[in-house]
């Protein structure tokens, strides 16, 4: 098999197999054996009080913007000027006024359903591939790999002038995959459903064991059997990183949300918040970050329930690119 | 195992079916296999049918055949049982040529051309829209009772005009192709067309909403045009300018004044050599590259630019990487108390929506009313200095990046084993030095190809810039290219900004760009792997 690093150690294997095997390191995991180069004496600062102060430092600055953003959005004034990094008020003003006077409601549902759908299709689009990668051996499977890279590389919006000529046509034949629709949207995402998320995918499949696809067909297994009983089940946490991923990715989206949605409640968040701070900037501010912290919910919720798979996932997938 | 090595066994991959159940068809399958093989195949035939239906009302059978071409190949590839790879990758596979490579080869093949604002379409299309933008009204000129009516929406459908001769009252539909007799119109008293089948007429309040779309809209005639005067009336006007045939030329019948054809440029041209607004697309060879390379002021830009766009992406990759790592070592200590809470807080900022919190930085650099001045107690203009702008820039995306790197240096520093620092220490090396030799060399072979996809990604990362300064500040000297411009964000404006757009131009610079960003990863790629066989 495949050691998750290729190390000339051999202890490396024991370390990828337990990750293979999808309890890897998560994110809240602790380091599990001590790391103690040398000697371990010295004073409690030297050793564990300086990590303090840099943890403390990266939070801060981590923290520093976001505060600034929960402040503005319950700032009673709702201006960028009246905003301090310390909050002044707990008013929920902006966010009274953030759902009568915009559509945000349409926007969230939009755009939290887009992204759910996009995410979760394209995750399985590029499992699909990614077995193919990673399994079978056929011809253009490396310059196949390298152009899912390479495509991705081109600059996206300049393509932007055909996609919508495209859509202009097809909103003409099925207006129900138009503009301003969610399936349209969403179909023209899978477009990149295939790209560094299968990398990320192929060096993680593999990390499984070839031999266990192999037994399993000599006992009569199916391919289909083989990826749907076997593999997928021991590639959650590259699963739900790429799920991950897509999500944020086409949550924040906003090049082509842009063209391709222009009615008012069809927007997503990245188009429809966009809007509110285009014109009116100091004004909509406070209403703006309130918007922003709504925002972040589906996201931070979806981080956190996955949390567990993101590093062992991250990092294995990359180990073999 | 390397994926060299492996590349090598061949077609060891491939499964070996068991005998007798070759053959084409649904045969041996287990039953629910075979469910699920009828169940989508009968959805692909369903969707094909549903998707044929507009195309054969709209009698579009070059996209028909490619449809059913399609719906045959995906057909084959299922039902077929020797080929395992396709069946996974033709889902994918499809969504990628329909959305990214065709878009793609069409930007390619504008960049040949002078494809954009004057130059959209044929050279008819040209010669119809001088024509029909030169009518002018004379003192005979016909005038109609008009009504405005569209199809669609009332707010954005195409509109047609709905007139009435006055004489005859005969009741005529006209839009930009042409005139022709409305047939099941409802014409009131005073000659107006109040109702006509499959058409929305416009109130008065959603005509005003598009007076703008009313004014432009020109319906050709034998002689002129018919153009509204406000929104009951319309007048048949003469056209001033004529394309006569016979010099390949347009000339105006009042100044006779003539413009030549210019089959290179796509153009009108008079003698002076001053070309009408409306032209028509043409193809232009290599001269949009070759306008990247000669023109002097572009040259001394294009250099300038892309010196900066290669320090953003790399500023941006390793600043991120090399804080993400330290702070992942120094986090990576078994005693630390609050370690989780600590990296929760820490890789926040990914999780925040990065548009919103890009507008949100923007606004924090405000030179009035901004956070960071507020907090510093100066009132630097940080998007008002070229060198300020940039690091404002990059500081934005190190912050929206370096919880990303940290994540994935942690995620790396725990699968490397610690034996193996342990035993460089028996040996007595220095911790810097088993970091320096084991540990980092461990690092980049995991993170190098997250490295080199993040610095394509900010080679092109347009929202950095386009949500930030906009490429500003713009020197009085050149107002075309800001101090922050990208080559990304500058094709941007060359393709849809107020100039006008020039799509072919921008699309030669998109293929220059990905050239740049194509080649250097392929060398980092080749590097890796090395870097990989000698590990």
């Amino acid at each position: 098999m495949s050691s998750g690093m290729p190390t000339p150690a051999t202890g490396a294997a024991g370390a990828a197999d337990g990750r293979a095997l999808g309890d890897g390191p998560g994110l809240l995991d602790t380091p599990k054996q001590p790391v103690q180069l040398g000697s371990a004496q010295g004073s409690w600062f030297s050793q564990v009080g300086w990590r303090h102060i840099v943890a403390l430092l990266a939070v801060a600055f981590s923290l520093f913007p976001i505060i600034f953003v929960i402040s503005a959005a319950f700032n009673p004034q709702g201006t960028l000027s009246s905003t301090t990094l310390i909050p002044t008020g707990a008013s929920t003003e902006n966010f009274t006024g953030l759902l009568e006077r915009t559509a945000f409601k349409h926007w969230f549902i939009n755009s939290v359903v887009i992204a759910a759908v996009a995410g979760a299709l394209s995750m399985f689009l590029s499992a699909l591939a990614a077995y193919a990668f990673s399994r079978y051996r056929f011809k253009g499977r490396r310059p196949g790999l390298m152009f899912l890279l390479l495509v991705q590389m081109f600059p996206q919006f300049l393509a932007m002038v055909t996609i919508y000529i495209m859509f202009t046509r097809i909103t003409e034949l099925y207006p129900s995959l138009g503009f301003n629709t969610w399936w349209g949207l969403i179909i023209l995402y899978m477009g990149g459903a295939l790209g560094v998320n299968t990398w990320l995918m192929k060096g993680f499949f593999d990390t499984i064991p070839k031999d266990l696809d192999e037994s399993a067909k000599v006992d009569g297994a199916t391919h289909t059997q083989v990826f749907f009983g076997i593999i997928l089940p021991l590639v959650t946490p590259i699963l739900a990183v790429v799920g991950l991923l897509s999500f944020i990715g086409t949550i924040n989206e906003f090049l082509i949300a842009n063209i391709f949605l222009t009615e008012g409640n069809s927007k997503t968040l990245a188009v429809g918040l966009f809007g509110l701070v285009a014109g009116e900037r100091n004004n909509n501010f406070g209403i703006f970050a309130a918007g922003t912290l709504l925002t972040a919910i589906p996201t931070v919720a979806l981080f956190f329930a996955l949390q567990k798979y993101i590093v062992g996932g991250l990092t294995a997938g990359a180990v073999k690119g | 195992m390397s994926t060299a090595t492996r590349e090598a066994t061949g077609p060891a991959g491939q499964p070996t079916r068991p005998s007798g159940k070759g053959g084409w068809g649904l045969s041996g399958s287990s039953p629910l296999a075979l469910a699920a093989k009828v169940v989508l195949l009968g959805m692909v035939a369903a969707i094909t049918v549903w998707m044929a239906m507009p195309l054969i009302a709209t009698q579009s059978w070059v996209l028909l055949a490619l449809l059913l071409l399609s719906a045959l190949a995906i057909f084959v590839v299922y039902l077929q049982p020797r080929y395992i790879p396709p069946k996974y990758l033709v889902p994918g596979v499809i969504f990628l040529l329909l959305f990214q490579v065709f878009p793609v080869l069409f930007t390619v093949s504008t960049a040949f051309t002078n494809f954009g604002d004057g130059h959209r379409g044929s050279k008819e299309e040209a010669i119809t829209a001088i024509e029909s933008s030169s009518v002018k009204r004379v003192k005979d000129s016909a005038t109609y009772s008009l009504s405005i009516a569209t199809k669609g929406d009332p707010a954005t459908g195409d509109l047609v005009f709905l007139l009435t001769d006055p004489k005859s009252k005969e009741a005529l539909i006209g839009d930009a192709t042409g005139i022709k007799p409305l047939e099941g119109a409802e014409v009131s008293s005073l000659g107006r067309v109040t109702a006509a089948e499959g058409y929305t007429i416009l109130n008065a309040g959603q005509a005003s909403t598009r007076s703008k779309d009313i004014s432009n809209l020109s319906v050709p005639t034998d002689t002129g045009a018919i153009r509204a005067q406000g929104i009951s009336r319309a007048y048949e006007g003469v056209k001033a300018r004529a394309y006569d045939k016979a010099c390949d030329c347009i000339k105006d019948t009042t100044t006779g004044a003539t413009w030549k054809a210019d089959g290179d440029r796509g153009s009108f041209v008079n003698d002076k050599g001053e070309a009408l607004s409306q032209g028509w697309r043409v193809n232009v060879g290599a001269g949009n590259f070759t306008r990247v390379f000669q023109d002097k002021t572009l040259q001394t830009h294009f250099l300038s630019m892309l010196a900066w766009n290669f320090f953003f992406a790399l500023a941006v990759v390793f600043g991120t990487f090399a804080v993400g790592l330290a702070i992942a070592l120094a986090l990576h200590h078994p005693r630390l108390k609050g370690l989780k809470i600590y990296r929760i807080l820490i890789v926040l900022p990914y999780a925040m929506p990065a548009f919103a919190m890009m507008l949100v930085w923007r606004d924090m650099f405000n030179q009035d009313f901004g956070l960071i001045n507020q907090l510093t107690g100066a009132s630097t203009n940080w998007f008002g200095n070229p060198w300020l702008a940039k690091l404002a820039v990059i500081i934005i995306q190190f912050w929206l990046g370096y919880p990303y790197m940290f994540l994935v240096t942690t995620g790396a520093l725990q699968s490397i084993p610690t034996d193996l620092t342990e035993a460089a220490g028996v040996d007595g090396a220095s911790k810097f030095f088993s970091f320096r030799t084991i540990t980092l060399p461990l690092l980049f072979v995991a993170t190098a190809p997250l490295l080199i996809s993040s610095f394509a990604f900010n080679f092109n990362n347009f929202n950095a810039i386009g949500f930030t300064t906009e490429g500003g500040p713009f020197p009085p000297e050149s107002p075309q290219v800001g101090g922050t411009d990208l080559l990304i964000s500058y094709t941007y404006r060359l393709a849809f900004g107020a100039g006008g757009a020039q799509y072919g131009f921008a699309a030669a610079m998109s293929l220059l760009i990905f050239l740049i960003v194509a080649i250097i990863s392929i060398i980092s790629f080749r590097r890796t792997a090395a870097l990989e066989e000698i590990n």
